[in-house]
Formats: C-alpha cells, sequence, structure tokens
C-alpha cells in the first residue's frame, strides 16, 4: 500500500503532503526533510527507487518538483511510478500544464483530485475523466 | 474588521518574505486574524480561513484550533464547506484526538446524503482516519453502499471497507455477501476497489482465502478481456489497457494460487500468454511483467513457466532503464535458491551489475554473486569480486571481504589460490575486514602446512609496503612469530624466496610495536610474535631486551605479556621451547563463522590461542599461577605442616575422570627473613595407596612470605581408605642445610572417600 505522497520542491518546501499511515503530527516535518534530502542527492544514473528505514521511495522529477511516495515492500514499484505519472498527466489536464504554483494556489483541488485518486492507501480510480468528474460539478456550482 | 484575506492572496504575501522570521511574523498575524474570526462564529468565512490554516500547517505552523471548526464546516449544509470540512478533519485530525469522535454523526448522515459526492466525501474520510469505534458504528452504512448500482460510491465503499477491516477484523464476514457480484462490475474503478478488498480479505483469512478461490476463472476471463480488447481510450496508458488493474489481478491470483495446486493450473495459460504478449517498450508493460514474474514464481507453475519468468528478468538486466535493472535483481535474489540452475544462466549479466553506478542495484548484483558462486565459475567470479572489492564504496567492502572468505573457503580449488585470494583480500581492504577474520585466516594458514613457507614470505613482503590495516598487519605478525625461521631460512618453492636475516625480521616486528599506527591489539600480536622467534633464531639476547623492556609498558595487556615472557626467560626457560612450540593443526569446530576458538575472548589475541594448545593440566608452570581458586571441589584446605617458619598447606581437587585419584597441591611458604633455598620436598604414602610426585614450581622459597613454592601430588586410592603421609622436607637456611621429617594425618574425609 502507498504510505504517503509527497510533493516538494528542490529547495525543500513541501507543497503538498498526504498520509494514509498514521504518522505523528509532530514527526511529519522530519520526514518530509529526510525524504527530500535523500531524493535530492541522488544522481541522474541512480534509480527512481530508494530504500528508506523498513518501506521505499518512488520518486519522480517534473521541472523544480519532486513527487516522492512511500511504499510498503509488496507494492509493485514500476507500478507506482506509472502512477505518479498518471497524476500528473491528471492535473496537467485540470490545470492546463500545471506548474508548481498552480499546486500553491490552489492545494486544496490538487486534494480533491488525489482523493479521488487514492482512499487509503490504494488506488481508486486512473481514468482521468472520471477523476475531475467531481472537482468539475464543485466549480460548476462554486460560480453559480 | 480587516475582510478577511482569500487564500491566494494569503499565499502570496506569505511567498513575498524574505526570511524565516517575516515569515513566522506574517504568519502569526494571520493567525490570529482567524482566531478571533472563529471565535466571532463567522460562518461567511470559515470555510476560507480553514483553507487558510491548512496552507500554513503544510508549512509547518500548528493549526490545532482549527479542528473544532473544520467539524463545524463538515455539518454545514454547503457542499464547499463540507468539501474543505472534510479534508481539514484528514489533514489535522487523527484518531487521539477527541473532537475526532464528533464527527461520528456526520459521518453517518452524510453517508445516506442525497447528493453522491457529499456521500464519497463521508467515504473517503471514513476509508482514512475513521477509528476503531466509528467503523463499527459505521459499518453497516458501508456496507450498504457497497452494494449500491451506484459506481462512484461502491469504488469508494470498497476501499472503506478494507479500512473497517482493518481496524475492526471481526467485521469481515459482514462484507462477505457483498462480495458476490463485485466482479461482475463492468466499471473498472469498481473493479479495481473490489479487487483491492478481495485481496485484503484472503490476506486475513485462510477460509476466506479457500472462499475465494472459486473466482479464478471470473479473474481470468477479465484479465483476458484486459489484454486482447482492442484500444480502450478510457483506461489507455501507453498503449496499454488499464495497466493498474492488470496489476492487482495478478496479485490476487498470486495469493490464491500459492500452495493450490488446482487454481494455479487454472492460471497458468493467462500467464504465459501476459508473458509473451506484453509490449515491453515502456515502463507499463514492464510494471505487469514484473508482476506476472512474481506470480509465476510464487505459485506452483510448471517448470517451463518458471524458466520463462527468468528469462524476462534475464532481459530486464541489460535493459537500459536502471528501474527495470533494480527491480530485476530484487526479483532474482528472491529466487535464487529456489531455482538456481535458471538463473546461472544469467551469472554474466549479473555480474556486469557490478559496474553499475546505482548503489542499490550493486548491492543486489553483489548478493546475487555470492550467491551463485560455487565449485565451477569459483576463479572466474572470483576474479570479478576482487576487482569489485578494490573499487566499490566503503559500505560495501566489510560483506564483500566477509563473502569472499566464506566463498574462497567452501569452492577453492587448491591451498596456494585460497592463500592468496585472503592475501589479496587483505592488502586491498584490509581494515575493512572483520575482526573475526583474524582468527579464521590463522586457522586456515596453520592447517595448510605445504604453505607456510611461501604465506609468511608473502605477508613479509607485504608488511614491507604498508603497516597501516591492522588484520593485515596481525595475521602477518602471527605468522612470522610461528614461520620465521622458514623466512630467514629462504625456503620458500611456490615463488623465488627472499633474502631476510634475523634482524630484518626483528627490526619489523620491533617497528610494529613502536609504530603509532599500531592499535594495542596489533602490539600484543607482534609482542608475542618476537618472543614466540626466540626459539626459531639465534638472537634472543636481542628479544630478551625488547621483552624486558615492554615490562614497564603503560599499556597493561603489553605490560603483563612482558613480564610473562620475561618470568619465562629467567625462572622458567627449561619450559620455555615447549611453551613455544609451533602450533599443531587446529580442529575445526564449524564449517562456517568464527571456530569456538575465537569465540572464548570477543577481542581474540594469540595467547589465549597459544594456552589452550599448551601440554596442559600436568604442567606445573600453570598451577603457580595466582588465578587459580584454591577450593576447587569444595574441599577446604589443611595445613600439614608449620614449622621453624616453613609452612605447607595442602588444596585439593577431585580428578574428575577417576573420582579415586586425589589431586593434591602443596604451598610452601616462608616467614623467616632468609630465603629457603634448595628446598625438596618428598612424601610416603601405605602400601595400599599410589603416589605420583610431579615437578615442583621451584626449588627456592622466598623470605616473609613473598612467594610460595607449589608442587602437585596425584594420590591413587582405590580402595578408599583414609589418607595418611609420610612427608621429608630438606632445604638451606642461611647457609646450614635443613631436614625434617613429619606424619601428615589430618586430611578431610572428603579427600579420600
Amino acid at each position: 500500500m502507498i504510505k504517503f505522497l509527497l510533493m516538494v520542491n528542490k529547495q525543500g518546501q513541501t507543497r503538498l503532503s498526504k498520509y494514509y499511515e498514521q504518522v505523528e503530527l509532530g514527526k511529519r516535518a522530519a520526514l518530509e526533510a529526510d525524504v527530500v534530502r535523500g531524493c535530492l542527492a541522488r544522481r541522474k544514473e541512480e534509480c527512481s527507487f530508494v530504500e528508506y528505514k523498513d518501506y521505499k521511495l518512488v520518486y519522480r522529477q517534473y521541472a523544480a518538483l519532486f513527487i516522492v511516495v512511500g511504499i510498503t515492500e509488496n507494492e509493485n514499484e514500476l507500478s507506482i511510478y506509472e502512477l505518479v505519472h498518471n497524476f500528473v498527466e491528471v492535473l496537467d489536464k485540470y490545470f492546463s500544464r500545471v506548474s508548481e504554483l498552480d499546486i500553491m494556489f490552489n492545494l486544496d483541488k490538487v486534494h480533491i483530485i488525489l482523493d479521488e485518486m487514492i482512499l487509503n492507501g490504494h488506488i481508486v480510480e486512473t481514468n482521468k475523466n472520471r477523476i475531475l468528474a467531481p472537482l468539475l460539478a464543485l466549480d460548476k456550482m462554486a460560480e453559480s | 474588521h480587516l475582510p478577511s484575506l482569500r487564500v491566494q492572496v494569503l499565499i502570496r504575501t506569505i511567498r513575498t518574505a524574505r526570511t524565516q522570521a517575516e515569515e513566522r511574523e506574517m504568519i502569526q498575524k494571520e493567525c490570529a486574524a482567524i482566531r478571533s474570526s472563529f471565535r466571532e462564529e463567522d460562518n461567511t468565512y470559515r470555510c476560507r480561513n480553514v483553507a487558510k490554516l491548512l496552507y500554513m500547517h503544510m508549512l509547518g505552523y500548528p493549526a490545532h484550533f482549527g479542528q473544532l471548526e473544520c467539524l463545524k464546516l463538515i455539518a454545514s449544509q454547503k457542499f464547499t464547506d463540507k468539501r474543505i470540512g472534510y479534508l481539514g478533519a484528514m489533514l489535522l485530525l487523527d484518531e487521539r484526538q477527541d473532537v475526532h469522535l464528533l464527527m461520528t454523526n456526520c459521518i453517518k448522515n452524510d453517508l445516506n446524503h442525497s447528493t453522491q459526492y457529499v456521500q464519497g466525501l463521508s467515504l473517503c474520510t471514513l476509508g482514512c482516519m475513521g477509528s476503531s469505534e466509528m467503523c463499527r458504528d459505521l459499518a453497516g452504512e458501508v456496507e450498504k453502499l457497497l452494494k449500491t448500482s451506484n459506481s462512484y460510491l461502491r469504488k469508494k465503499a470498497a476501499l472503506c471497507a478494507v479500512h473497517v477491516i482493518r481496524k475492526v477484523p471481526e467485521l469481515m464476514e459482514m462484507f462477505l455477501p457483498a462480495t458476490k457480484n463485485l466482479l461482475s462490475e463492468k466499471n473498472h474503478g469498481v473493479l479495481h476497489t473490489s479487487v483491492v478488498l478481495l485481496t485484503e480479505m484472503c490476506e486475513r483469512s485462510p477460509d476466506m482465502l479457500s472462499h475465494f478461490r472459486k473466482l479464478v476463472p471470473q479473474l481470468v476471463r477479465i484479465l483476458k478481456n484486459l489484454i486482447m480488447s482492442g484500444y480502450s481510450p478510457e483506461h489507455d496508458v501507453s498503449g496499454i489497457s488499464d495497466p493498474f488493474l492488470q496489476v492487482r489481478i495478478l496479485r490476487l491470483l498470486r495469493i490464491l494460487g500459492k500452495g493450490d495446486d488446482d487454481s494455479s493450473e487454472a492460471m497458468n495459460d493467462i500467464l504465459a500468454q501476459v508473458a509473451t504478449n506484453t509490449e515491453t517498450s515502456k515502463n507499463v508493460g514492464n510494471a505487469i511483467l514484473y508482476e506476472t514474474v512474481l506470480t509465476i514464481m510464487d505459485i506452483k507453475s510448471e517448470s517451463g513457466l518458471r524458466v520463462l519468468a527468468i528469462n524476462i528478468l534475464g532481459r530486464f538486466l541489460l535493459n537500459n532503464d536502471k528501474n527495470i535493472r533494480y527491480v530485476a535483481l530484487t526479483s532474482l535474489l528472491k529466487t535464487v535458491q529456489t531455482d538456481h540452475n535458471a538463473v546461472q544462466r544469467h551469472r554474466s549479466t549479473i555480474v556486469d551489475c557490478l559496474k553499475d553506478l546505482d548503489v542499490s542495484i550493486k548491492r543486489r548484483a553483489m548478493e546475487l554473486s555470492f550467491a551463485l558462486v560455487n565449485g565451477n565459475n569459483i576463479r572466474g567470479m572470483m576474479k570479478e569480486l576482487l576487482y569489485f572489492l578494490d573499487s566499490c564504496d566503503p559500505d560495501f567492502k566489510a560483506d564483500c571481504a566477509s563473502g569472499i572468505f566464506l566463498a574462497a573457503e567452501k569452492y577453492a580449488p587448491s591451498k596456494r589460490w585460497h592463500i592468496d585470494t585472503v592475501m589479496r583480500v587483505l592488502t586491498t581492504a584490509g581494515s575493512y575486514v572483520r575482526d573475526d577474520s583474524v582468527p579464521n585466516l590463522i586457522q586456515l594458514i596453520t592447517n595448510s602446512v605445504e604453505m607456510h613457507a611461501y604465506t609468511v614470505q608473502r605477508l613479509y613482503k607485504a608488511l614491507l609496503d604498508d603497516i597501516s590495516q591492522q588484520p593485515l598487519v596481525q595475521v602477518a605478525s602471527w605468522c612470522i612469530g610461528e614461520y620465521g625461521d622458514l623466512l630467514v631460512s629462504g625456503q620458500c618453492e611456490e615463488e623465488e624466496p627472499i633474502q631476510v636475516s634475523e634482524d630484518e625480521v626483528l627490526d619489523v616486528l620491533e617497528g610494529l610495536l613502536v609504530s603509532n599506527l599500531s592499535t594495542p591489539v596489533t602490539r600484543a600480536y607482534s609482542l608475542t610474535a618476537i618472543m614466540k622467534l626466540s626459539t626459531r633464531f639465534s638472537s634472543v639476547n636481542r628479544i630478551k631486551k625488547v621483552v624486558s623492556i615492554y615490562g614497564s609498558s603503560i599499556d597493561v595487556e603489553l605490560q603483563q605479556r612482558a613480564v610473562e615472557y620475561n618470568a619465562l626467560f629467567k625462572k622458567y626457560d627449561h619450559m620455555r621451547p615447549a611453551l613455544l612450540e609451533r602450533m599443531p593443526i587446529m580442529e575445526k569446530t564449524a564449517t562456517n563463522g568464527p571456530t569456538d576458538i575465537a569465540q572464548t575472548n570477543g577481542e581474540t589475541d594469540s595467547t589465549i590461542l597459544d594456552t589452550k594448545h599448551l601440554p596442559s593440566i600436568t604442567h606445573p608452570a600453570r598451577r603457580c599461577n595466582y588465578h587459580i581458586c584454591f577450593c576447587l571441589a569444595g574441599i577446604p584446605p589443611m595445613t600439614a605442616y608449620n614449622k621453624n617458619g616453613l609452612k605447607i598447606e595442602f588444596t585439593f581437587e577431585r580428578s574428575n575422570p577417576s573420582p579415586n585419584i586425589a589431586v593434591i597441591t602443596i604451598h610452601a611458604t616462608n616467614s623467616t627473613e632468609a630465603d629457603m633455598t634448595e628446598f625438596v620436598f618428598q612424601a610416603a604414602v601405605p602400601k595400599t595407596f599410589q603416589l605420583q610426585l610431579l615437578s615442583p614450581s621451584s626449588n627456592v622459597v622466598p623470605a616473609l612470605n613473598q612467594g610460595s613454592v607449589t608442587q602437585v601430588i596425584r594420590v591413587l586410592n582405590p580402595q578408599k581408605q583414609q589418607l595418611r603421609m609420610r612427608i621429608k622436607l630438606t632445604y638451606t637456611h642461611k647457609g646450614s642445610p635443613v631436614q625434617d621429617l613429619a606424619e601428615v594425618n589430618n586430611f578431610p574425609p572428603q579427600s579420600w572417600q
């Protein structure tokens, strides 16, 4: 299962954090800093999977943002790698070429998208249209 | 009041802060404004304020005062409020807050709301952070939603059910009926989450597992449809139809097929199909293949399929994508024990991965390489592994060195090769070698009798180059101590013998003693080596000098050794050759790991090794040791004679193998102010006994109780008669000879009974 999903930029600032397994609020900052340090230290030739404590990290870099997913031992790393890209594609579709600023200024919407995709550490939906449906409905409600 | 800032405005403002302190100030100001707004129960802006709070929470600032507000938002009728409220609850709350329970009622109502998006929200929240009580309360609602025809809700209900089962395992049964037609859904979201739910149930309960085995045909059909169907825009990822679902189904099949012949057979075909037909040019396809391989290896698949799986892994190893190489090595490591021959075929590719730039790939390649070493490939593999040892990161060196030693021990084609390999490791990674390797290597060298001259020569030459690597230095010192005579006599057959003199060898060993690079343990090794050479070299005087210097060393270990060796020179010179004799071949007590000898002392030193192999108990030299406990068998000591300042005490021990033999040690002490020299103790016993008198520790009883003379008497008493003894003492005191006879009758009953 997925333990957490983070979006962190190169300066180490967290842009999004979602935990699917209980992590004490006080410990989260330390965990995020640690994870980011680990990913930033990786060179280009190294693979996208890092062993961290008793689980694994899958990370992908998009421009200045790192998306890091913490997974348990039994999860298929390549599949999660694909999932991260799927998530980015959904964001791209909604925000029309998503950027870090989009995410920062629309944090609640990104959360809504994420909640439609991943629930309780497992994948719920991967079809882009179905994922965005509730959000588009919400937007329509807000306009009217 | 200032109108409440919009969220975007706040974010923009915070980003203008140039220092951490400035940011903190802004945030504190905003928090204060938010707090007063909360106090005034401002409904209009509550949603916006909580949203701002969530942003600040993400930056790391405390936001607990917003927890109750989230609840108020959840209870509101507006969807926008509920949305932020639930989000806030998921981010700010966890089970340990009291506020958490207050959500239960709201969630219950929302699970039955008329709008599906609201229902979805509550399912999501419950599924993410519901406590056991909440789950117990609301499980019924979740079960109802699991049976609805609305696919949007059904998929979320399935994952919510997974959470409920995790929190309250007893409730699992309750969801069983609803699972009946989950797999007949067309909607992929529902299919996916249903498979997750089924997986969770199977993993938790063996009964459920057997019950769900009947779903295998259905799962196989769904998977087949996914592969065979043409392009489906809804679920396409790089030309493959819903790879996420395929992966999930494969995983469930793995669990169902494990250990069960029928199920495994039912899925054989589809696994072969997926394995051969999946497009491998993109990561997506490889993700599916990876999962397929894992499934094939876990179930009872036929051998052809297993070979197919391993070949897929072999192809992965050649892939340019490092992620795929990593995944392949991880899987191969899992299967190398069970499918050893198949993995062997990919050995050269695996060995190539030792040169990869990624650390995790290198480590796995190293572990796999060691698992694949056997008698046939040992020479080639060892070349690669030694090269790897030379160039790898320091974190690897210890493990690699240990692995090489183990492999060499198991498969060495010749003794010479073995020693050469060991030498190579010591010289290239000498400081990373584990402490326990030193005694192991010493044992190896001792037992390779025909290689002694070669080994000591090579080790000596290595010392000339470099004395910084302690394990190398320790083994080398030990060897020179043992075989130094072979070194100076130039007896080496394997290679050109070197010309070296005794003095040169002693120079090197003494150099180790004074060098700053040597640890205390190393110094101990060198001192002992020098001492041993006293029976092999002729420059005894030089050795005596060195030993006596270290008698006053501040290192206690060194000092003790030097003092004992000194004593050996001065008082027990007749025993020195026997004590320092060449080591006999040691017996191996275990096939792997450190031998018992090494385990007696965490930081082994050669004195312990030496003394264990001495000609043993009958040697009085050991008895004179002040370490010995007197009341060995619980028999109290007795005073046998006490006259004119000479006191003789008897201490007893039962000789275990033969209880008829009493072993008595006499301790003679002298309280006068002059030594008693030429001291001789003699004893006689009645005819029914037999007596054996061993050599005394010395024949001088020092004055003023400054020491004692000890001697061991062994009395055979087969008829268990009361022990009696007549003793005769002769000695010289203040220039005059003294002689005395005495009867000893006060033996304690335990000594002869």
